[in-house]
């Protein structure tokens, strides 16, 4: 194994990683913020990926352009979900993590059905976007272009979502439900209106992701799940709630996974994830940059 | 309100002999071999569920990897069967102690951590599971083990001719499970694990009550959950990594007792005897289509039943009844 390799698949690995983050960080702001994981995570990437893929096909809008409007779709199906389903699901006084686990659960089950019904369970893919297949070489290293895109988007992503939580009113907003969701109430601050905007930034951001992620994967009704668990060990990694660990979490996935698949057969890469996410929470339970 | 417990016990006890004995007639009348592959399926997942409500129900700690002690079940018998000649039963029983073993193993580990972060651990570890198996040679990797036909006994546990022993063994082993938590119950496990469930801090300051608790949960629950695995391998007569211990599995295990109300006695048996039959009627009605129409169902049910049952069906029953109660 050259070291040229070694740097290669560490370079793809950062790549994949800041994806992964992206993917992950609207799981962790909602979880933050309310202290529920949306089970149904993965099927809101896939919507967004089946979304991307109908605007190009109907209109040729290319999968770079359409990721804000992907996003404002995700925006409003977020905001809808927490409506509809996880308001009530709040509300429960028994079994409450059970009702938000299965809650969640049966929607996600319920959209691989929509998805399957409408959509066929055969795989789609945007076969000739801007970027789809072109690679940049920096020193020898190859780098495609797509997850180059996606990682900017996601480095990008980040930094907004850190300006919009720590300097408009909104996010403000968003904080302050966090810390005390019945203070808020005091002060005028709506909470179900702030956990639906919560829950519409979350799926807007993975909207983004899967927006940006139609350009090179195939698109189907279960693609969300493989997704979802590593989103949420990504999440748990960095640690609950943790929007800067769900950044940093991403990124050690996808270096880890980088490296596995360099020692161990390609089917066992994930292994390695899984390993590494087991070795981290039984050192701290709470993740990295979780806190108590 | 102790004579009432008491009562209630001794009620519970009779109500699931006369169920059992009505069950074990049912064949009597009940000639169709699919009708009676679904109920072979209801009691296996009746009894799964019941033994995954002791550790996620009763001790409040929610697993969804419960898929690795099914599928650690289902692969040592036919393991030790296929390469070695172990009968079966032998099989299942060694199964059974290695998936309590590693359920121990784990919960070192496992039992510190609270909430999402035990619930995403015991998924991952079960995909670590599932893809070690996919990966395993000697195991028949991702092609699974087709299990050779031996004969037509007990003794080998295989049956050809008729499915009625299948059903026997398995109403066998929901009743023992059921049997299993009625009488944990009211043992000082299942105060502990009530008392761990309800407020761990409260109970953390009783001492080791609180590990010690959750190890003896999930040992049990893991071992009949493995018996479990290995009654669906011998009848499947195939097993591969994704068939036995898949997601689906843990999942599966999870939904009666969610449906039927987590943590309690009949929730389990009630969950699995309207679900299972609901789910393979629609799946071979309406999901042979292969659009997904069972799945929207099957998922829309729920959501529904979560949200306007969280305390399951059977709080339906004790809410007509707690009326005349004096508690």
């Amino acid at each position: 194994m050259t070291a040229q390799a070694i740097i290669q698949s560490l370079a793809s690995g950062l790549l994949m990683g800041l994806l992964y983050g992206l993917i992950a960080v609207g799981l962790a702001l909602i979880f933050g913020l309310m202290d529920v994981v949306n089970f149904a995570h993965g099927e809101f990437l896939m919507i967004a990926m089946y979304v991307s893929f109908f605007l190009f096909a109907f209109f040729a809008i290319d999968p770079l352009l359409s990721a804000p409007l992907v996003a404002a779709a995700l925006f409003v199906f977020g905001a809808v979900v927490y409506l509809l389903i996880v308001r009530f699901a709040m509300r429960a006084k028994t079994n409450a993590g059970m009702v938000q686990i299965f809650s969640t659960f049966g929607l996600a089950i319920v959209m691989r059905g929509l998805a399957q019904f409408f959509f066929t369970p055969d795989y789609r893919s945007v076969p000739h976007s801007w970027l789809g297949g072109k690679t940049i070489s920096v020193a020898g290293i190859f780098l495609p272009e797509p997850q180059l895109a996606g990682a900017l988007v996601s480095i990008l992503a980040f930094a907004g979502l850190y300006f919009f939580i720590h300097r408009t009113d909104f996010g403000r907003a968003l904080e302050a439900t966090r810390e005390d969701p019945g203070a808020v109430a005091l002060v005028g601050i709506d909470k179900n209106r702030v956990f639906a905007l919560g829950w519409g930034l979350g799926a807007a951001l993975v909207g983004l992701a899967g927006a940006i992620m139609a350009s090179f994967f195939y698109i189907y009704p279960d693609v969300g799940a493989s997704f979802a668990l590593i989103a949420y060990v990504t999440v748990a990694l960095g640690g609950f709630g943790s929007v800067f660990g769900a950044f940093a979490g991403g990124i050690i996935v996808g270096l880890v996974e980088a490296t596995t698949a360099l020692v161990l057969p390609p089917s066992l890469k994930s292994v390695g994830i899984y390993a590494v996410y087991l070795l981290v929470v039984f050192i701290r339970p709470r993740g990295l940059f979780g806190s108590m | 309100m102790d004579k009432n417990f008491a009562a209630r016990r001794r009620r519970d006890l009779i109500i699931a002999a006369v169920l059992a004995a009505l069950a074990a007639l049912a064949p009597l009348v009940i000639k169709d071999v699919y009708v009676q592959n679904i109920l072979i399926l209801t009691l296996m997942y009746a009894a799964l569920s019941q033994s995954w409500n002791i550790l996620s129900g009763y001790c409040g700690q929610i697993s969804l990897g419960h898929a690795l002690y099914f599928g650690i079940g289902a692969y040592t018998t036919e393991l030790l069967f296929t390469k070695f000649g172990v009968l079966p039963w032998f099989g299942m029983l060694g199964g059974g102690v290695i998936a309590a073993l590693i359920a121990m193993v784990l919960g070192y580990p496992f039992f510190r951590l609270r909430g999402h972060y035990f619930v995403i651990a015991t998924i991952v570890i079960a995909e670590i599971g599932l893809l070690l198996f996919q990966n395993w040679e000697w195991a028949g990797a991702a092609m699974g083990i087709t299990i050779p036909v031996r004969g037509d006994s007990w003794l080998k546990f295989q049956f050809l001719r008729s499915k009625l022993p299948y059903f026997y063994f398995a109403l066998v082993l929901c009743c023992v499970a059921w049997f299993v938590t009625w009488w944990l119950e009211d043992s000082k496990w299942g105060f502990w694990w009530r008392a761990v469930k309800d407020n761990p801090e409260a109970a953390e300051s009783l001492g080791v009550v609180v590990f010690n608790s959750k190890m003896g949960a999930a040992a049990v629950s893991a071992f009949l959950v493995a018996i479990g695995g290995a009654f669906y391998a011998q009848f499947l007569a195939y097993i591969d990594p994704e068939s036995v211990m898949g997601f689906q599995f843990s999942l599966l295990m999870a939904l009666p007792a969610v449906l039927g109300g987590i943590g309690t006695l009949w929730g389990p048996v009630l969950g699995a005897a309207i679900l299972i039959p609901m789910t393979e009627l629609t799946r071979s009605y309406i999901g042979g289509s292969g659009r997904g129409v069972d799945l929207i169902v099957y998922g829309t049910l729920i959501v529904l039943i979560s949200l306007a049952l969280p305390q399951g069906l059977v709080s339906l029953f004790s809410r007509a009844k707690s009326k005349g109660a004096t508690r």
